[in-house]
């Protein structure tokens, strides 16, 4: 500061903070950051003291202790001897899974319908009107009942596969889909199996670099190299080969009606299935809206600049109108990723065990540590929240207008 | 944002122990009505009728307490609470007392500064199956999925039982009871667990009670009973001694019938001193000396409460069990008045 107003020594006086423009805001500034502190500390003070009165202390000692509840889906190994915090862990992973998934799906939903919403066609562009209206303007926690409900009552429960004369039965003997979530084959992997996966994960490297390769072509010489069939074979035909120069290393495990339920194979539970999609709906119809938003930011004239060149629709969408789009689009998609995996937060209404059914439910509820539960909670959801923003704003830089 | 959201839990927790110091009784007499924590609807134990009147076992306990301070039974508030919410109502001082199926544990009297002052109901965690299903024993679940609410003594229990056997299933974690209802019927669960009386009380709510059994099995010791916070000890005699007042009125045979007749004055000094005619236990609560008589008028004895709400005639249909008079061979053993 003083390098730059450098008053004359000794003339200084108190009224300048007040009626000088070089500190006044300084001052103010000041002002207020003490008297937040001294709001903080009163509020903080006030705690404690009040805690010691009704005899309670802040620890987190509870998480080191047995949780002795189960939880149904589990991502890392988990039983009911093991501690809270492990049982926040694996909350915290589910959280983690829903959101990912519903993110996924979300984008993609979003994007096409951002995109039909603009279509010429009058009766998809309407759908897509109706669509985006009725999902975002009704609660997300009413849409995650709804299909959680209709889930229930529509579906064959496993009961309903039972008996000579069931009346469901399984897709082609490998699909089971039931009230009580899907049921899928799961791969089982043998002896030569690592050959397969690896000749699989090069070949989507190889589909990686031909496209990568078909642009540079198209950039330098202009000349357009077919990538949609090319991109298909080599996604299947090599991981095939390996699997049968290898001798069919890897099988498959069915789900079978036994006892209860159906067992083996991999289970997706109604929970997780209908929070995901209450959730990617939801949050779809909102950036569709961002997506329409982008395309329409773009000026008409791109479109008939690109369209008097000789390209057509689809690639003036694809080359010119939705890479420019992108960078209207991702500063609001950022803010609806951090809404969805907040939004998830409502798992417990369908029974789905994310963190705020473990740490924030069960485990408040059996230890009676609400302040130290709900200060992990704000602490967990801060950092996955932060972590996003920080992911997308990457990504952000890297598609954002190159300036010079 | 953190910070401010970090202040509002600090600031809503402030709250909460400032007003768990104060004195309760006075503030129900200054209030002139009686906030009572009650389930957000179980047939029998708490659920209001056609007309929004609250009626039920637990509710008949909120209504003499009332009817013992405020004198009148009709002056309570009632505050459905979930298996979630309650001890925070309850700590917080939303609420004066708890009388919704709590079971009385080590942890919630020590460590979550509670105060049980009774029991009210022994009950013990079931299981209830579909007939069609086939299973007579609960050790026989091996696999099945079960439907529990969340946030109860009964998936700790649940967990216990099935780890001792040595078998497998699949939790299904429901917030209420009511959400669990659809859940069982549609066959997204195999099993329903949780109280034995509130298995009961839910199959009656059913459509066809018949075609659902309970399994015989009774894997925990539920005692129910209401609660109070911690460090208001005037106000625990109260809610202690107005259930302890139901329960005497039993064994003495006191009802609600004759106890207008019986305050005039008996030879029996027992009765004498729970209704007031002779000593100055009223005084000695704070309230005044015919507050037994009250309580006992207003919803009759224990007994009386049990049959009307979810005795052997009620669509519950329970049988009083353990829940009769030590005289009977129950466990209900009522401190003697004097």
């Amino acid at each position: 500061m003083a390098t730059y107003s450098d008053p004359p020594a000794g003339s200084f006086q108190l009224s300048q903070l007040i009626n000088d423009t070089r500190y006044r805001s300084y001052t103010f500034q000041i002002i207020a950051l003490i008297a937040l502190f001294g709001a903080m500390a009163y509020l903080v003070s006030n705690l404690l003291a009040n805690l010691q009165a009704a005899g309670l202390n802040i620890s987190y000692e509870f998480l080191g202790e047995p949780a002795g509840y189960d939880i149904n889906q589990t991502l890392v190994d988990y039983n009911s001897q093991s501690t809270h915090l492990r049982a926040a862990i694996v909350g915290v992973l589910n959280t983690l899974l829903v959101a990912f998934l519903g993110c996924l799906m979300a984008t993609v939903i979003g994007v096409v319908v951002g995109v039909l919403r603009l279509s010429p066609n009058w009766l998809i562009r309407k759908l897509m009107a109706v669509y985006v209206e009725i999902f975002r303007n009704v609660p997300v926690l009413i849409w995650i009942l709804i299909i959680m409900a209709i889930f229930v009552a529509v579906l064959p429960q496993p009961r309903d596969f039972r008996g000579d004369n069931a009346e469901a039965s399984m897709l082609w003997g490998m699909f089971a889909f039931t009230g009580r979530g899907f049921y899928f084959p799961m791969p089982v992997f043998g002896a030569g199996s690592g050959v397969v996966g690896a000749v699989f994960v090069a070949s989507i490297v190889g589909i990686f670099g031909y496209r990568r390769y078909a642009k540079k072509k198209l950039f330098d010489e202009g000349k357009l190299l077919p990538v949609f069939w090319p991109s298909v074979a080599l996604f299947f035909v090599p991981a095939i080969l390996a699997y049968l120069v290898m001798g069919r290393p890897i099988g498959m495990e069915y789900p079978a009606l036994k006892g209860f339920n159906f067992q083996g194979g991999i289970f997706a539970r109604n929970s997780l299935i209908s929070l995901w999609f209450a959730l990617s709906i939801y949050t779809a119809a909102f950036i569709a809206e961002n997506v329409r938003a982008g395309i329409l930011a773009i000026s008409k004239g791109q479109t008939e600049a690109a369209a008097s060149l000789g390209l057509r629709p689809n690639r003036i969408m694809n080359l010119v109108i939705l890479p420019q789009a992108l960078r209207v689009i991702i500063p609001p998609l950022i803010s609806q990723y951090l809404n969805l995996t907040k939004n998830s937060s409502l798992a417990i209404a369908v029974g789905y065990m994310d963190l705020t059914g473990t740490l924030g439910g069960i485990t408040l509820n059996q230890t009676g540590r609400a302040i130290e539960c709900v200060l992990l909670l704000m602490l967990f959801y801060l950092t996955i929240s932060l972590a996003i923003s920080a992911i997308m704003n990457a990504y952000n830089n890297a598609v954002k207008l190159k300036e010079r | 944002m953190k910070k401010s959201v970090f202040l509002g839990a600090l600031t809503v927790a402030g709250l909460t122990a400032g007003a768990a110091a104060a004195a309760t009784l006075d503030d129900v007499k200054a209030r002139g009505k009686l906030n009572c924590g009650v389930t957000t609807g179980l047939v029998g134990f708490a659920a209001p009728d056609a007309n929004g009147n609250w009626e039920g076992f637990d509710v008949g306990v909120c209504r003499a307490v009332a009817a013992a301070v405020l004198g009148d039974p009709m002056a309570v508030e009632f505050v459905p609470t979930t298996g979630k919410t309650r001890f925070t109502a309850l700590a917080s001082g939303e609420i004066d007392m708890l009388a919704r199926n709590t079971t009385w544990t080590f942890s919630r009297d020590v460590d979550l500064k509670f105060e049980f002052v009774g029991i009210n109901y022994y009950d013990g965690q079931g299981f209830m199956v579909p007939k069609a299903l086939g299973v007579s024993s609960a050790k026989e679940l091996d696999g099945a999925t079960v439907c529990i609410q969340t946030g109860t003594t009964t998936e700790l229990n649940l967990a216990d039982f099935f780890r001792t056997n040595n078998i497998s299933y699949e939790p299904v974690p429901i917030e209420t009871n009511a959400e669990a209802q659809p859940l069982y019927l549609e066959g997204a669960c195999d099993v329903y667990t949780t109280d034995a009386s509130g298995l009961a009380a839910t199959r009656a709510a059913f459509e066809n009670p018949g075609d659902h059994i309970i399994l015989p099995e009774i894997i925990s010791k539920e005692p129910l009973g209401p609660l109070v916070r911690h460090g208001d000890n005037e106000w625990g005699d109260v809610v202690r001694w107005s259930l302890n007042a139901l329960i005497a009125a039993e064994e003495l045979g006191v009802t609600s019938a004759n106890v207008d007749e019986l305050a005039q004055g008996t030879n029996n000094p027992e009765i004498n001193r729970l209704l007031g005619t002779e000593g100055t236990l009223g005084e000695m609560l704070g309230l005044d000396a015919d507050w037994a008589a009250r309580a006992i008028k207003a919803v009759g004895n224990y007994g009386e409460v049990f049959e009307k709400n979810i005795g052997e005639n009620t669509p519950i249909g329970l049988a009083r069990g353990l829940n009769a008079q030590w005289t009977d061979g129950g466990l209900l053993y009522s401190p003697p008045f004097r």
